[in-house]
């Protein structure tokens, strides 16, 4: 148990230096314009998979959460002016909200009806931005970026390592959850909610810790997107395809441990990145859909069902019988 | 605001034919996720896919609705594909069918907005046909007849559809595998056949109404995102499975959309009806208009 533990920790600190230096280095921009995405694509992945993953409750609000922690930001930048480490607290603290509101009044519901009501969300979430003019309305608003803080060159590469410092942060939690009691809490109840409540298990209040949490890391990987884009505007901040790329990701990857969302996460953006480079833009949602669907049919336990598959028969060639 | 009892009565109105439209965009949803219980996430995105074939079939000058009629076979074979699929991947293996089959459905979702996207290009489509564009004028109000055309085409949809349903002995054999599996198992029935065929006709049903969405407004590819509300909306408000209570909730639904739109403006439709599914599945989740 230690020892897994410190080597996490390791690998912890060992990401946040590697992004650190490469955001030091004279690397090409558009590594970081791209692995910024990435690493916001783990984010979301982990943070869906604390709620979809360990409890079975298929969460379709990213792009509410996401969204509302963007607009977060930008209306404290824009009214006072706020550091970004002041917008991401405050992101985190609205969306963290938003996700025990959410929580409360949803997930009472099983299955597809809280799936249903937590894309409500997203609509009312969207239509009400869509309303209030001091953030731009409908049409969206331009966004002032300030001059990025004094090691970093230029501002996406500071995005980029604040990213990968939230990617981590986000990975610890969902790995605490993973094997503290909370997370055992949780996969008794996707088992099976009557067993768990008969048990003793406190399934309302789990699932509501895990529903803030989520939402609070999906509102926080929000919460740089009008800075990284240099725009705010509502059809794209609320956009369904956070939803979906935040489930595919962790259903690609494998929602049993907290290694698969971010696995799935790389490999979809990754192929994503690549595809809308060489071919085009729309092709690279055709991706998701297409690797969604494939994974969900053929590997439903993901990449880590895949390597744990193989695993498994590697050591029954290996072993005398 | 400006409130004028008038403006009421046109809403109304309005919404009435709207709600009549609603309700055939939902009717497919009714029957699939309604009675089968198949989260079925990519009804809207199979409707806008019906109403671009209708569209390509309007190049050749058919009139939309009877292009919709003539696209309910093929959309019914479709169905029953989708269904046998999905039941041997996720039903048949039983387990954790919940999360991988919604996931499922909204890759499929995906997959069809952005072939139509490939094929058609973003632009918005539109049929001609001599009943869209003009109006009918009653005493002071402007009726478009191509809201009367979808509201006629609904009522006939859910009317044959209850009929089917109610009269006929496979319609019966539905009904009976959604309210009890097992026991239609124990009748010597398979309940996966009638299942296959329900789905079919559902899956026919929403080629027709996705002739009567382009009738109804142009449609582009991503369209269907919208109607992932409306149509929940109108089938959870119903009660699930319950057509007459499918028309009924499209009929409050196009109501409460209408009266929005015209006193607080076009910005706040869209919430309505994912405010109004909220409040339903907060205070009564089994529906208005429970079977």
């Amino acid at each position: 148990m230690t020892r897994r533990f410190s080597r996490f920790w390791i690998g912890a600190a060992a990401t946040v230096v590697l992004a650190a230096m490469l955001a030091l280095s004279g690397m090409n921009e558009y590594f970081f314009f791209a692995g910024y995405v990435v690493l916001q694509f783990v984010v979301l992945a982990t943070a869906w998979n604390m709620l979809g993953g360990y409890a079975g409750y298929v969460n379709f609000g990213t792009a509410a959460f996401f969204g509302i922690g963007a607009y977060t930001a930008f209306a404290l930048f824009k009214s006072l002016g706020a550091p970004l480490l002041v917008q991401f607290a405050a992101a985190a603290a609205v969306t963290g909200l938003l996700g025990f509101g959410t929580g409360l009044m949803t997930l009472r519901l099983r299955g597809i009806f809280f799936s249903i009501a937590t894309i409500a969300v997203i609509f009312i979430a969207e239509t009400l931005m869509m309303n209030w003019r001091y953030v731009g309305g409908a049409a969206g608003l331009p966004v002032l970026r300030p001059l990025p803080q004094a090691p970093f060159e230029t501002y996406t590469r500071m995005l980029f390592f604040i990213m990968a410092v939230l990617a981590v942060v986000a990975v610890s939690i969902a790995r605490y959850i993973e094997i503290s009691w909370v997370g055992r809490g949780l996969r008794a109840l996707r088992d099976s909610e009557e067993a768990a409540e008969c048990s003793g298990v406190p399934t309302l209040r789990l699932k509501l810790f895990a529903c803030t949490v989520s939402g609070a890391l999906m509102g926080t990987a929000g919460a740089s997107m009008p800075m990284y884009q240099s725009f705010l505007e509502p059809a794209s901040s609320f956009s369904l395809n956070y939803s979906v790329m935040a489930l595919a990701g962790a259903i690609i990857g494998g929602t049993s441990h907290w290694l698969g969302p971010v696995l799935g996460a790389i490999l979809l953006t990754s192929v994503q990145q690549i595809v809308t480079v060489t071919i085009s833009s729309e092709i690279n949602v055709l991706v998701v859909g297409v690797l969604l669907v494939v994974f969900v049919v053929a590997a439903p336990d993901g990449i880590l069902g895949l390597l744990g598959k193989l695993r498994r028969r590697r050591a029954a060639a290996g072993s005398p019988s | 605001m400006i409130f004028s009892f008038e403006l009421l009565y046109e809403a109304i109105v309005f919404g009435i034919l709207l709600g009549g439209f609603y309700a055939a965009v939902s009717l497919g949803l009714s029957v699939a996720f309604g009675l089968l219980d198949v989260p079925h996430v990519a009804h809207p995105a199979v409707m806008v896919l019906g109403a671009y074939c209708t569209y390509l079939l309007g190049t050749y000058g058919w009139d939309p609705i009877l292009a919709g009629i003539a696209l309910m076979p093929p959309f019914f074979l479709l169905g029953i594909a989708l269904y046998r699929f999905y039941y041997e991947t996720f039903e048949k293996r039983g387990s954790d069918a919940g999360v991988r089959g919604i996931a499922f459905f909204f890759g499929i979702a995906f997959i069809i907005e952005v072939s139509l996207i490939l094929v058609f290009s973003v632009d918005q489509r539109l049929v001609e046909a001599d009943y869209i564009g003009k109006s009918l004028t009653i005493g002071e109000m402007r009726v478009p007849l191509r809201m009367l055309v979808a509201f006629g085409v609904a009522l006939a949809i859910s009317a044959s559809l209850m009929l089917y349903l109610s009269k006929t002995f496979t319609g019966r054999a539905i009904k009976a595998v959604a309210q009890d599996e097992l026991a239609l198992r124990l009748m010597g029935a398979d309940p996966v056949r009638i299942k296959q065929w329900a789905f079919g006709i559902a899956t026919a049903v929403t080629a027709l109404a996705g002739a009567v969405l382009i009738v109804v407004g142009p449609v582009e590819p991503m369209l269907d995102r919208v109607y992932i509300g409306r149509t929940f909306c109108v089938v959870v408000l119903a009660g699930l499975g319950s057509m007459s209570g499918t028309v009924a909730a499209g009929l409050i639904l196009g109501v409460a959309e209408s009266i929005v739109l015209m006193h607080f403006g076009a910005s706040w439709a869209p919430a309505v009806a994912f405010g109004l599914l909220l409040l339903v599945l907060a205070i009564r989740p089994q529906g208005l208009f429970a079977r």
